[in-house]
């Protein structure tokens, strides 16, 4: 097994005495994608400032590709294309005018700079917004505009910040599909608060909470550590007392909490053990009952639940 | 080098694309035009020498002006980042923007260019002092820049990066001020940092090696400490 792409060995970044990631170290071998998943604040975006150098670790050390991000700064940033939170364009600038920028940053070989833009633009859909300027691009555009610039000079290693934060959900497909195509030659590291995204993306994922690793999957093992991780939230014209007592005797029901209902209908948020999913018994009860069922779906638990969960500090505080 | 002049060619692009830059020139050239009309009509002479006074005093303002976006505007836009993971080496970087920041400064100082060819038209002007006087302007101006640099690599507010880079250029032009209240050689010392007094030379037509030198050290020192502050601010 020869050097990891990345290498991350009892990292500590602390900001005056607030420590923002603690004792963290982890591998990323060339040509994986990984999930780097956590609530916000938990250290995810200080992470990846210490791995593209922006940030210098207070102790550890960080390897990319082999170099120490303290001592060869400039050949770790050499290796990686990276996409920062907030998108790092300037709204003055056309589209073109700011990737001849970063390529010449960059030091893409000049014969070769019309063709990266092409491409790069090619990927990320921004060639029809080419001579444009920044400044009046929707923020879906600059986003992909920032990941051009992050492909431009075909990285290793590929570091995004929160690539779909802000898009809509078509937007955001799109983004999902692009990056899992970059990522057949070469290694991602993302970051994410959503857990539905990593695992589509991902082939492993690193879970961050408050500055620690608290877990290192594949995301199959994830979801199968999460699963049932959901609540159903439904809304039934009935009787809102015979309603609980009926739903919450159903099989694998732990909690039943009312919410609150228009007259005459009764809604509730109902909590299952880990692996059931009562959509189908609820809907079959209402069916017996003749409850005309006005909504039925499934809650995403809050991440920080899900953490809460993960790091089994659910019960007590 | 490649690098340093891809900062250089944003730094301009960013620079003509905004209205600071348009609002800043506008408001030069009408105050150079009022001084240029005042003083040449009263004096009735060829020479641009309190013209260029003048306009060094209003440079003070000027100066901080053209530079506080360079480093304020890239922190509050989080381009600073970009910047600072790319392979591009911190003074690459500050070179790259004080070059850019020159060049702008340099096309303020070519729109006045009227001036010696109305003199010129109307009289028969010295070209010696005209020329050396153009010199210093830009000497001291590029110090002035440099030192307005700085300033905004402190902050990432724009408004404090000009009242600082504006402190400081004060400060280096009123400096000789303190030196009869200090005397000795001290005061010496505060006399020859005075870059007022370096200014006059160049306006009189005196072209001193000693004086063309103080001000590209001026700019030297600034330009060191803005890749200082740069430095250590990421610690």
């Amino acid at each position: 097994m020869g050097p990891g792409m990345i290498e991350v060995e009892g990292l500590r970044k602390q900001f005056g005495t607030t420590v923002a990631l603690n004792d963290v170290s982890f591998r990323v071998d060339r040509g994986e994608v990984v999930g780097l998943l956590g609530p916000n604040g938990a250290g995810k975006t200080t992470m990846m400032r210490v791995l593209t150098g922006y940030l210098p670790p207070t102790a550890g050390t960080v390897r990319v590709g082999g170099h120490d991000v303290r001592e060869e700064p400039i050949e770790v940033r050499r290796l990686i294309g990276y996409l920062p939170e907030t998108v790092p364009v300037y709204a003055e600038l056309t589209v073109r005018e700011y990737l001849q920028f970063a390529a010449d940053l960059r030091e893409v070989p000049k014969a070769e700079v019309a063709d990266r833009m092409a491409r790069a633009m090619g990927q990320t859909g921004t060639a029809e917004v080419a001579h444009r300027v920044i400044g009046h691009l929707s923020k879906g555009y600059r986003q992909r505009v920032g990941l051009a610039q992050a492909l431009l000079h075909d990285p290793a290693l590929l570091i995004l910040d929160e690539p779909t934060v802000g898009l809509d959900p078509s937007q955001v497909v799109e983004i999902r599909t692009l990056v899992r195509e970059l990522a057949t030659h070469r290694t991602v590291i993302l970051s994410s608060h959503i857990l539905s995204e990593v695992s589509q993306i991902c082939t492993r994922v690193i879970v961050i909470h408050r500055g620690r690793i608290v877990g290192h999957d594949t995301v199959a093992d994830l979801e199968k550590r999460l699963k049932g991780a959901e609540r159903v939230f439904v809304q039934v014209r009935a009787p809102g007392v015979e309603a609980l007592e009926a739903i919450r005797a159903l099989p694998g029901v732990t909690a039943v909490t009312p919410a609150e209902a228009q007259e005459g209908t009764a809604a509730f948020q109902i909590e299952c053990e880990l692996g059931r999913d009562v959509r189908e018994d609820v809907s079959r009860l209402a069916l017996d009952r003749h409850w005309p069922i006005l909504d039925l779906r499934s809650v995403a638990m809050s991440l920080e639940e899900m953490f809460l969960k993960l790091t089994g500090a659910g019960g007590g505080s | 080098m490649r690098r340093l002049w891809a900062v250089c060619r944003k730094e301009l692009l960013c620079t003509f694309a905004s209205p600071v830059f348009y609002i800043v020139a506008a408001v030069n050239l009408i105050l150079f035009g009022v001084f240029f009309y005042v003083i040449v009509s009263a004096s009735r002479e060829a020479h641009l020498r309190y013209v260029f006074h003048n306009i060094s005093v209003v440079l003070l303002f000027t100066s901080p002006m053209l530079t506080m976006r360079l480093f304020a505007e890239e922190r509050k836009l989080g381009t600073f980042e970009l910047l600072m993971t790319s392979p591009l080496t911190l003074l690459e970087l500050v070179l790259g923007k004080l070059l850019g920041a020159a060049l702008t400064f340099a096309i303020l100082l070519a729109l006045t260019v009227d001036f010696p060819i109305l003199l010129l038209s109307f009289g028969r002007p010295d070209w010696g002092p005209l020329l050396t006087g153009y010199l210093g302007l830009f000497l001291m101006g590029l110090a002035f820049l440099a030192a307005g640099m700085f300033a905004s690599s402190l902050t990432d507010n724009q408004v404090v990066a000009v009242v600082i880079g504006f402190g400081i250029a004060l400060l280096l032009f009123i400096i000789s001020w303190f030196s009869p209240q200090v005397g000795g050689p001290v005061g010496d010392f505060l006399e020859g940092m005075s870059i007022s007094g370096r200014f006059e030379n160049f306006a009189r037509g005196v072209l001193d090696t000693g004086d063309v030198i103080f001000c590209l050290s001026l700019t030297g020192i600034f330009t060191f400490l803005t890749v200082r502050s740069l430095d250590w601010r990421r610690w």
